[in-house]
């Protein structure tokens, strides 16, 4: 379904990907571990477009997306959904018209339509009948969730998750890391879930790859990972700091 | 001589980054023409944009073009008066009203004002991801962020202008008549024997060319905003400065190139 081939990508004079490689199968949930700052935001950047590598391959469903222009890039950024690591709800809307917006955009203007399709989507992330509210009200896993609900609102065929449950307390971090399951089983739809939360790694992953120094550095599965002895993928996973990482 | 380098090479940092903020602006203002062209307008955008720079910014604008009207018809009567030349106030006030002050203040405010109103808060949408959302979503931003507020301000921009000349010739009236009492029906007969039609066209064209230049830096220094909170404040400031002097220096220009075409004759 989805192919990277060799992504590279310079940023501020700095290399954060270096020969990115990854396969993504139709209804896999595959999650992308590694350190803070090392790519991996910037990695799901370039699946949806938003930004352009300076060397590799982008395919999706067969097609090379790398070189096309903004525009020609809407159509497959149609099929694919994004949560934001900070939800990115537009402020100036309330819940409704956050959530009927890409509805909107594909040319649907029928009310009631709009109305059931956005009631059902808060449905499935439990927030019925906030449709009035303004994202301001909502607190940081609301917002989340109904940022979830937009993405899924027209049932992308792949779906990417930056950082879902950062700043979120365990309890709604959880929430969050059932509905993606959820949502995946719902849907069948593909995932990549891109975290440094190894409890919601092994929870949603089918595959786990560890990005390290702009490369994927090791990939397998839940239990692949927790048996790895590399000293770079066990001390990440079992949450050790070593060497340099060593504060006082 | 270390010295002399780094000031060098700061001034050439300077150019560098002032090309490549020029260049910027010129591009987005071509995207946005593109966009207009090739999308559907969205009128509740619109028409949004237009209540907060048109309507709400009347206030403003009229304030300014008054007291502008005012405080010059009351300095041309200090002068005047001393070479017995009352009756030519009211033509004074009203060709500078069109020409020169009603134009380039009332855009210096709407600089201000929406200028610094459309920089901060496309800033605050490209830091907080709004605008990745809406790519993300299959919306092109120039099409749905840029050219709302471009149109906007193009076509409130001379109609403000035409509302703050009015005041200010008006107000210049009041001052000059009733304050300091000049003969009325000399300072009117004057005013409209002396003010010609190409006096408001070029009030007009002035302010829809500032309107354009204020409308593309904001817009430009919005969507370009450095990362942080701290990068909303300094995106805002540079958006009102750099429109303002932009504004100021394409009025001399426009000054000279709207008087030599349209006064050729």
């Amino acid at each position: 379904m989805l192919e990277l081939k060799d992504i590279r990508k310079k940023l501020g004079g700095q290399e954060v990907l270096r020969g990115v490689n990854l396969r993504v199968a139709p209804a896999e949930k595959v999650v992308v571990i590694g350190r803070s700052g090392c790519g991996k935001s910037v990695m799901l950047r370039h699946i949806m477009g938003l930004l352009q590598p300076d060397g590799g391959e982008v395919f999706f469903e067969g097609k090379k997306l790398t070189g096309l222009g903004e525009e020609a890039w809407n159509p497959y950024r149609r099929k694919i959904g994004m949560l934001f690591q900070g939800a990115a709800l537009f402020d100036s809307l309330s819940v409704f018209e956050n959530l009927a917006f890409p509805l909107r955009e594909e040319g649907e203007t029928n009310e009631k339509v709009l109305r059931d399709k956005v009631a059902e989507s808060l449905k499935i992330v439990s927030l019925a009948g906030t449709e009035q509210k303004m994202p301001a009200e909502l607190s940081g896993g609301m917002k989340k969730r109904v940022a979830l609900a937009r993405a899924v609102i027209r049932r992308p065929d792949l779906m990417l998750y930056d950082e879902p449950t950062t700043g979120l307390d365990p309890v709604v971090g959880d929430s969050i890391n059932r509905l993606i399951l959820h949502l995946g089983k719902m849907f069948g739809m593909a995932s990549i879930v891109v975290t440094h939360d190894m409890t919601s790694a092994r929870m949603v992953g089918d595959r786990i790859a560890y990005l390290h120094e702009g490369k994927i550095y090791f990939q397998g599965t839940p239990e692949q990972i927790d048996r790895c002895e590399d000293p770079l993928v066990r001390d990440f996973v079992r949450g050790h700091a070593s060497g340099m990482d060593v504060i006082g | 001589m270390q010295r002399v380098e780094v000031l060098i090479g700061k001034f050439g940092g300077f150019l560098v980054r002032s090309f490549e903020t020029s260049g910027g602006v010129f591009l987005l203002l071509a995207d946005t023409l593109r966009s207009l062209f090739r999308y559907r307008i969205r009128w509740d955008q619109l028409l949004e944009q237009m209540y907060f720079i048109g309507i709400r910014s009347q206030v403003v604008v009229l304030t300014t073009g008054a007291f502008t009207g005012a405080v010059f018809a009351a300095q041309v009567w200090f002068q005047f008066k001393r070479f017995g030349m009352e009756s030519a106030i009211g033509p004074t006030v009203s060709i500078a009203m069109c020409r020169e002050l009603g134009p380039v203040l009332a855009c210096l405010l709407l600089a201000g004002r929406v200028g610094a109103a459309m920089a901060a808060e496309l800033s605050s949408m490209k830091i907080t991801e709004q605008v990745d959302a809406l790519r993300a979503l299959g919306v092109y931003p120039t099409e749905y962020l840029i050219v709302p507020r471009f149109l906007a301000l193009v076509i409130s921009a001379p109609v403000l202008t035409a509302l703050a000349l009015v005041t200010g010739i008006g107000v210049g009236y009041f001052v000059a008549v009733q304050i300091f009492g000049v003969d009325g029906a000399y300072y009117w007969d004057n005013t409209i024997k002396y003010t010609d039609r190409k006096d408001v066209i070029i009030a007009l064209i002035k302010s829809f060319i500032f309107a354009i230049i204020i409308a593309s830096i904001s817009c430009y220094k919005g969507m370009n905003c450095p990362p942080g909170t701290a990068g909303v404040g300094k995106t805002t400031t540079e958006a009102v400065v750099n429109a303002s002097l932009a504004l100021l220096i394409c009025n001399f220009f426009l000054t000279v190139l709207l008087n030599s075409v349209l006064y050729s004759n």
